[in-house]
């Protein structure tokens, strides 16, 4: 029996591994995805190893070198209180992706659940989540984010959970959707044939039958998070200073922007980047994982 | 000789809300399944075979589903039971196997995982020990290496081999009752074969009764000691297998046995097209008056256009048909 088996493992382990590759070879065939990615992982590597590529405070003024252009020494100028920009924006990119983490974290934590419920049990409780959503979903994000910070606060934590919060209907309806699928499906009929409890059937049966989507928007909402907590930034209504963010940044090099442009103008890259990146990291999930394209 | 029957439906209407009105699906049928046999239900598609199968197992969804009647299971009246009391007999006590072995596998479970699933949700014992359950249902419907496949996704297995752990699944708990729906409608036909001898044997080993539904009538042949004919909603004829296929007596079970191709058979007269039963089902939502089969029955006489046929017994069979009155 342990001969036959041998090869058997084998084959198994191959076939999942060929799963893999095949994603893989799809995903690197993909140049716009494959690009987008490059751009996150530069991202991540910038805000993990940020003290070691920018040792030195980012916030730290210098007023006797403010609004200075770039040159050998401040490869991207100075800021009005003689800050490097290049030292700000390494820095600043752990906030914004903590921001990305947080509001994604927070719009799964509330949506995921939410939108499951809503979609597997129907009737008035699906009733009662959607007309919420229209309602959050009747604002434009935006203005939903700025309308949360006008009541819980400024700062980091509010940031996230406003910008999080109204990233949540949008969860909300695309998990509803996704599951409302899923549970006509004959192997959850099959589950429910065998007695299996609801707890279990939306856990084990439709939450993993969902995640493909969910792990596609995951990656769109961050850039998504970025622009939304970078929009507050600028409005001063966001993270404030002295913790360098890019948004901030964007909206006090505002007031240079005729005679010292480089004092926005690289926090506005950083951040055109970072969501570029996102987005075509989401797009190119997409067409990894949307079964409609699957051989 | 009386048996003793283990699952009886009485009177059983299931009614479905629906934008249009009320639709009656299944319309007062009543059915006694014997310890041990095999029930044959046949039908075209649509006439509720399996909606009568998913009524005693409570799987529907109520509203907007409405069931009446009574479904008793060893005395016990599935109807009246709470959900956590129906769930306990679900997969159990009877257990069911759908047509489509392609989607009633989950793909991103394995086999083992979901028939483990079942063991343990039913019989109270831990991962491991399901596990190696699973991996002897997987051996006893006769999957090659089981303790392999056991570890492989549905989407590594042929149709057969699917149909086979699906079987195992409905089968890991030895319910007493397993519900068929057309279990290898999907499959080609040496598969098929094989599936009827596979559940024939389980059926001896396990001794459990089985309602086969089907509109496939070579399978009733092959497998069923009774059979039911359903139509739109009502049970038309109930015959032992032998009497069914030797003088059927319902029009609608008439017509259904001329429609199948023989080989070496010879057509009706100039014909040389295959026998067929002419009009379409009508739409649920428009019965027709009196037999509901009237405007399709080659054998139609005034009075069945008026009134609802009666049940009437001969020779030890049941026809709903004014013929035979």
């Amino acid at each position: 029996m342990t001969e036959t088996t041998q090869p058997q493992a084998w084959r198994t382990q191959r076939s999942a591994d060929s799963q893999l590759k095949r994603n893989w070879a799809k995903l690197r065939r993909n140049k716009a995805a494959l690009f987008g990615g490059i751009l996150i992982l530069i991202y991540f590597i910038t805000a993990l190893l940020a003290p070691v590529i920018f040792p030195g405070s980012p916030s730290a003024p210098n007023l006797m070198r403010s609004l200075e252009r770039p040159s050998f020494a401040n490869p991207l100028g100075t800021d009005e209180l003689g800050r490097t920009i290049l030292g700000r924006i390494i820095y600043g990119s752990r906030v914004s992706l903590l921001i990305a983490i947080g509001v994604v974290f927070v719009g799964l934590l509330v949506g995921l659940p939410l939108g499951l419920i809503s979609g597997y049990y129907g009737g008035k409780v699906d009733f009662g989540i959607q007309r919420v959503t229209d309602t959050m979903l009747a604002f434009p994000g935006f203005l939903l984010a700025l309308a949360l910070v006008a009541v819980l606060g400024v700062g980091l934590k509010n940031t996230i959970i406003s910008v999080g919060i109204s990233m949540v209907p949008i969860y909300i309806r695309l998990v509803r959707g996704c599951t409302l699928s899923v549970r006509e499906q004959t192997y959850v009929e099959a589950a429910r044939a065998v007695g299996t409890r609801d707890r279990i059937i939306l856990l084990r049966h439709i939450l993993p039958n969902v995640m493909a989507p969910v792990t596609i928007q995951t990656s769109l909402g961050m850039g998504t998070a970025i622009l939304f907590a970078a929009g507050l930034g600028f409005l001063g209504l966001g993270v404030q200073p002295p913790t360098p963010e890019w948004g901030a940044m964007l909206g006090s090099g505002r007031a240079y922007l005729f005679n010292s442009p480089h004092v926005a103008t690289f926090p506005g890259i950083a951040i055109f980047l970072a969501v570029l990146g996102f987005n075509l990291a989401g797009d190119g999930l997409r067409d990894v994982l949307d079964p409609r394209f699957r051989l | 000789m009386k048996q003793e029957s283990l699952l009886s439906v009485i009177n059983l209407r299931t009614r479905f809300h629906i934008y249009e009105g009320m639709v009656t699906a299944v319309d007062g049928i009543n059915l006694d399944v014997y310890r041990g046999e095999t029930l044959g239900v046949v039908g075209e598609s649509g006439c509720g075979k399996s909606v009568t199968a998913l009524s005693i197992l409570r799987l529907l969804a109520t509203p907007p589903a409405e069931i009446q009647g009574m479904i008793l299971f060893e005395d016990v009246n599935l109807l009246e039971l709470n959900l956590d009391e129906i769930r306990r007999i679900r997969g159990n006590a009877i257990s069911m196997i759908f047509q489509e072995p392609m989607t009633s596998l989950n793909p991103v479970l394995t086999i083992g995982e979901q028939i483990s699933e079942a063991i343990r949700l039913h019989q109270g014992v831990d991962r491991q020990e399901a596990w190696s359950k699973a991996v002897e249902m997987l051996q006893m419907v006769q999957i090659p290496s089981p303790e392999m496949r056991a570890h492989e996704y549905p989407h590594q297995l042929s149709g057969g081999m699917r149909q086979r752990a699906m079987i195992a699944m409905a089968l890991s708990c030895h319910p007493r009752l397993l519900l068929a729906d057309e279990p290898t409608t999907a499959l080609d036909v040496t598969i098929q074969a094989q599936i009827v001898d596979l559940m024939e044997r389980l059926k001896e080993e396990f001794d459990t009764s089985i309602v086969l539904i089907t509109h496939n009538l070579g399978l009733i042949a092959e497998m069923a000691k009774r059979v039911l004919v359903m139509y739109m909603g009502k049970v038309v004829e109930e015959a032992p297998v032998e009497d069914l296929f030797q003088e059927p007596l319902h029009p609608y079970t008439q017509g259904l046995l001329e429609s199948i191709p023989w080989i070496g058979k010879k057509l009706k007269t100039g014909r040389r097209q295959l026998q067929e039963i002419p009009g379409i089902v009508p739409s649920l939502l428009e019965m027709p008056e009196g037999c509901r089969f009237h405007p399709r029955c080659s054998r139609v006489m005034s009075i069945c256009s008026k009134e609802e046929p009666p049940l009437v017994q001969k020779d030890g069979r049941w026809v709903l048909c004014w013929l035979w009155k």
